[in-house]
């Protein structure tokens, strides 16, 4: 007969085979699911800056490029969106005359608003970096101050100094007219700021003053990079601090400048809040103070046209590429050059 | 509440298909009735809420109140996405000119809400503001802005000008302006803008447009707006304008230093002159009707219903408390000077009351007078367009002296290229 019973020690053996294989498996299916964690986990911690990017940053980049082919009344809703193809943009391009006086005024302030803040912040940094000893961060400081004030108190500030009759800088400019022998150097009655001859200047005025210390936080920051020893060989061979400048720091700052500058660009490009406060939101007399940002703004929440706003976004985007692409062709090559 | 006022609402309930005591449903749930609006007109919406509550005590208010200048931007962007719409939305004239166009708010002429049953009740002019081409009627009017002269008296007796002399021409206030000037050294008014954007708004009647006819031809090359420019470089080219904005800082020190003696403005200037810009000049101000025989409406508050708005005919409810309530509508007059609009109001007894900032002068009859002649001008929906292209081409005249007749044209077309869609779509 056959022993049908199986024996204990071959069943504990099958239990213990298949509790281990089991384990095994287990253990197998733990490890794949770790290896599946380790390989996740650093998606999951950086998933929140690209689902943040993609709800705030691409999606509104993409649907602004379907906008501008477009013409839309955004307060009846998406459906209310038409095709119109280029339009928005053959419009802006040839036909909106204030478009193109915009992008005038734009390359206006930013070329006489730009220009002036390297050009004196780089002395300027020299000058801290030599100069001041433990008070140069003070010093700098005060330089730094208007960058990181609110803009739009600035330019309320700015807006009471420039009144035609009760701001101060025509009080001051009255006041010298009445000197004697440099008197008539000055105008006799009270300037009107708001002509679209001083538009420009006023506005340019005011973002040179706001980003000159910027300017020469970053220069004075690349300037302390810059070898010890370069300036001590230079002392020892007798050069000058005017030799030492023109010869050592400003080719050394020529990486630093690239930067700067590009910055400078893309902002001053970008000119929206001055202009807007200094002019009353209109773009001032003669649309002399009106920038292609502030165009962008009008076309959309005054006139409602936001396919051409975003057509307008769009060209501008092109013209700070192309000029972010002219200064890299001017000093980022040589600037990474001298940096290698 | 006033007995009449009470059984209209009532009534309106019951047209919209909606009882006082179903507001909030048969379970007791309470509802909230959001509102958006800005300052200063959010103040009547305060002074609203506990006479509503009577009315629907199982709705809570919630009030949400923007910056002016951040208040179209907000609402063009929550219809744009349709969401975070409020259930009643403020407007002001301005922006009823963008929004009444627009698909995204109530027709209140449609049912349930059929607003033109009460479309006696309020002046004819406001109504008009809020129509869009099609006839639709986007928002209801709660209160007004009829147009009015304040001056100084003491500056005008000064230069032994009388306040007849202001009123009686245009030509006849630039003269007083010049004779202001000579004698008393001070300007007449802010900016000779002013005077173009009476006059272009004045002499027209019922049913015609500022800038657009009802084809949408542009009219900005017609001799109302030849004579508008004329009158406005005149008055520049005669100094007697201190060329400021108005509400610039220029535009309130002006008044304050006695330097501008006169502005035209909406009657709620009033107010503004007496709570903060010249407090202590009481007394020495009065009122008058526009030159010319000129009336004209400056501003005016509407409310609009969201077509997505979760609860639409509550917030019907609550606008026509607004509106055609006479108790919420005299009590919004005096907590911020807010011109009612319902017609049965204004006989008041509050309109007959001196005034002691304008030396207890009754300047209420006056601008009620003026809210009831004031014509229905028809809006349009690129007026806004035609404003910024048309100011342009004045300031060419009055400050690089552009012949009237090129500045004109140059405005005709701008304003052409600009409405570019509405061409196509004709």
């Amino acid at each position: 007969m056959i022993d049908m019973q199986p024996h204990p020690r071959s069943i504990d053996a099958a239990l213990a085979g298949a509790v281990a294989d089991k384990s095994r498996a287990s253990k197998a299916s733990s490890r794949a699911r770790g290896e599946l964690w380790r390989r996740c986990v650093p998606y999951v911690f950086i998933s929140p800056f690209f689902i943040l990017f993609a709800l705030f940053g691409l999606f509104p980049l993409l649907f602004s490029i379907v906008l501008s082919l477009h013409s839309w009344d955004p307060a009846a809703g998406l459906e209310a969106m038409q095709w119109v193809g280029l339009d928005n943009y053959v419009y802006a391009l040839f036909q909106d005359d204030w478009f193109r006086r915009s992008v005038y005024n734009t390359v206006w302030i930013a070329l006489v608003a730009g220009v002036p803040q390297h050009l004196i912040a780089l002395p300027l940094a020299y000058f801290l970096h030599t100069a001041f000893g433990r008070w140069r961060n003070v010093v700098l400081g005060l330089y730094f101050l208007p960058f990181i004030t609110s803009s739009v108190a600035i330019s309320l500030v700015f807006t009471a100094l420039f009144s035609r009759d009760f701001g101060i800088v025509n009080a001051t400019l009255q006041a010298l007219g009445g000197l004697p022998l440099i008197g008539g150097l000055f105008a006799s009655g009270p300037i009107d700021w708001a002509q679209p001859e001083y538009t420009k200047w006023m506005i340019s005025f005011v973002v040179f003053w706001r980003y000159l210390g910027w300017n020469t936080v970053l220069y004075l920051s690349a300037m302390q990079t810059i070898p010890k020893d370069l300036f001590e060989a230079a002392e020892m061979d007798g050069a000058s601090r005017l030799r030492v400048f023109l010869h050592i720091v400003v080719p050394m700052l020529k990486p630093m400048a690239f930067l700067a500058v590009t910055l400078t660009l893309i902002g001053n490009l970008q000119l929206f809040e001055e202009p807007f406060i200094l002019t009353g939101g209109t773009g001032g007399i003669d649309q002399g103070g009106r920038t292609a940002a502030m165009h962008m703004y009008r076309m959309a929440f005054s006139e409602g046209d936001f396919g051409t706003a975003s057509a307008i976004a769009w060209l501008l985007f092109v013209l700070i590429a192309g000029a972010t692409w002219a200064n890299n062709r001017l000093l980022g090559d040589k600037a990474g050059k001298e940096g290698a | 509440m006033h007995r009449v006022a009470q059984c209209s609402i009532g009534l309106g309930a019951a047209q919209a298909g909606l009882q006082p005591a179903q507001a909030s449903g048969a379970s007791g749930a309470r509802t909230v009735l959001t509102v958006a609006s800005f300052p200063d007109l959010d103040r009547s919406v305060k002074v609203a809420v506990p006479g509503f509550a009577k009315l629907y005590p199982q709705v809570d208010i919630k009030l949400s109140s923007l910056a002016m200048a951040d208040f179209p931007t907000a609402m063009t962007t929550a219809l744009a996405a349709g969401a975070n719409l409020p259930d009643v939305m403020a407007m002001d004239m301005e922006i009823i000119g963008k929004l009444a166009e627009s698909a995204g708010l109530e027709d209140l002429s449609q049912p349930p809400f059929n607003a033109l049953h009460w479309a006696a009740e309020v002046p004819a002019f406001a109504m008009a503001a809020a129509r869009s081409s099609q006839g639709a009627l986007a928002a209801f009017p709660v209160d007004l802005g009829p147009g009015a002269l304040f001056f100084r008296l003491d500056l005008l007796d000064k230069a032994g000008l009388s306040e007849r002399d202001l009123t009686a021409s245009w030509d006849g206030f630039i003269a007083a302006g010049r004779q202001l000037r000579d004698k008393a050294g001070v300007y007449l008014m802010g900016s000779a803008v002013d005077i173009k954007d009476i006059y272009i708004r004045s002499s027209l009647r019922d049913g015609e447009g500022v800038f657009f006819d009802g084809r949408g031809r542009v009219l900005v090359e017609s001799p109302r707006f030849a004579r508008a420019f004329a009158l406005a470089k005149a008055a520049r080219a005669a100094g007697i304008d201190a060329r400021v904005k108005a509400w610039s800082s220029e535009w309130v020190e002006g008044f304050r230093r006695g330097r501008i003696a006169s502005q035209m403005m909406g009657s709620w200037l009033g107010g503004h002159l007496k709570n903060w810009i010249v407090p202590q000049q009481a007394g020495l101000w009065r009122s008058a009707q526009l030159p010319e025989g000129a009336y004209a409406a400056w501003g005016g508050s509407f409310y609009a219903v969201p077509k997505r708005a979760p609860n639409k005919r509550l917030a019907w409810e609550f606008i026509r408390y607004l509106a055609l309530d006479r108790g919420q509508q005299m009590a919004a007059f005096r907590a911020q000077d807010a011109f009612p609009s319902l017609l049965s109001a204004h006989d008041d007894p509050y309109f007959n009351e001196p005034l002691p900032f304008f030396a207890d002068q009754r300047a209420r009859l006056l601008w009620r007078d003026a809210a009831h002649r004031i014509p229905a001008v028809d809006a349009d929906p690129y007026d806004a367009v035609a404003i910024d292209v048309v100011n342009a081409q004045l300031e060419q005249v009055l400050e690089r002296g552009m012949p009237i007749a090129a500045a004109l044209a140059a405005a005709r077309q701008g304003i052409e290229r600009r409405v570019r869609r509405r061409r196509v779509a004709a």
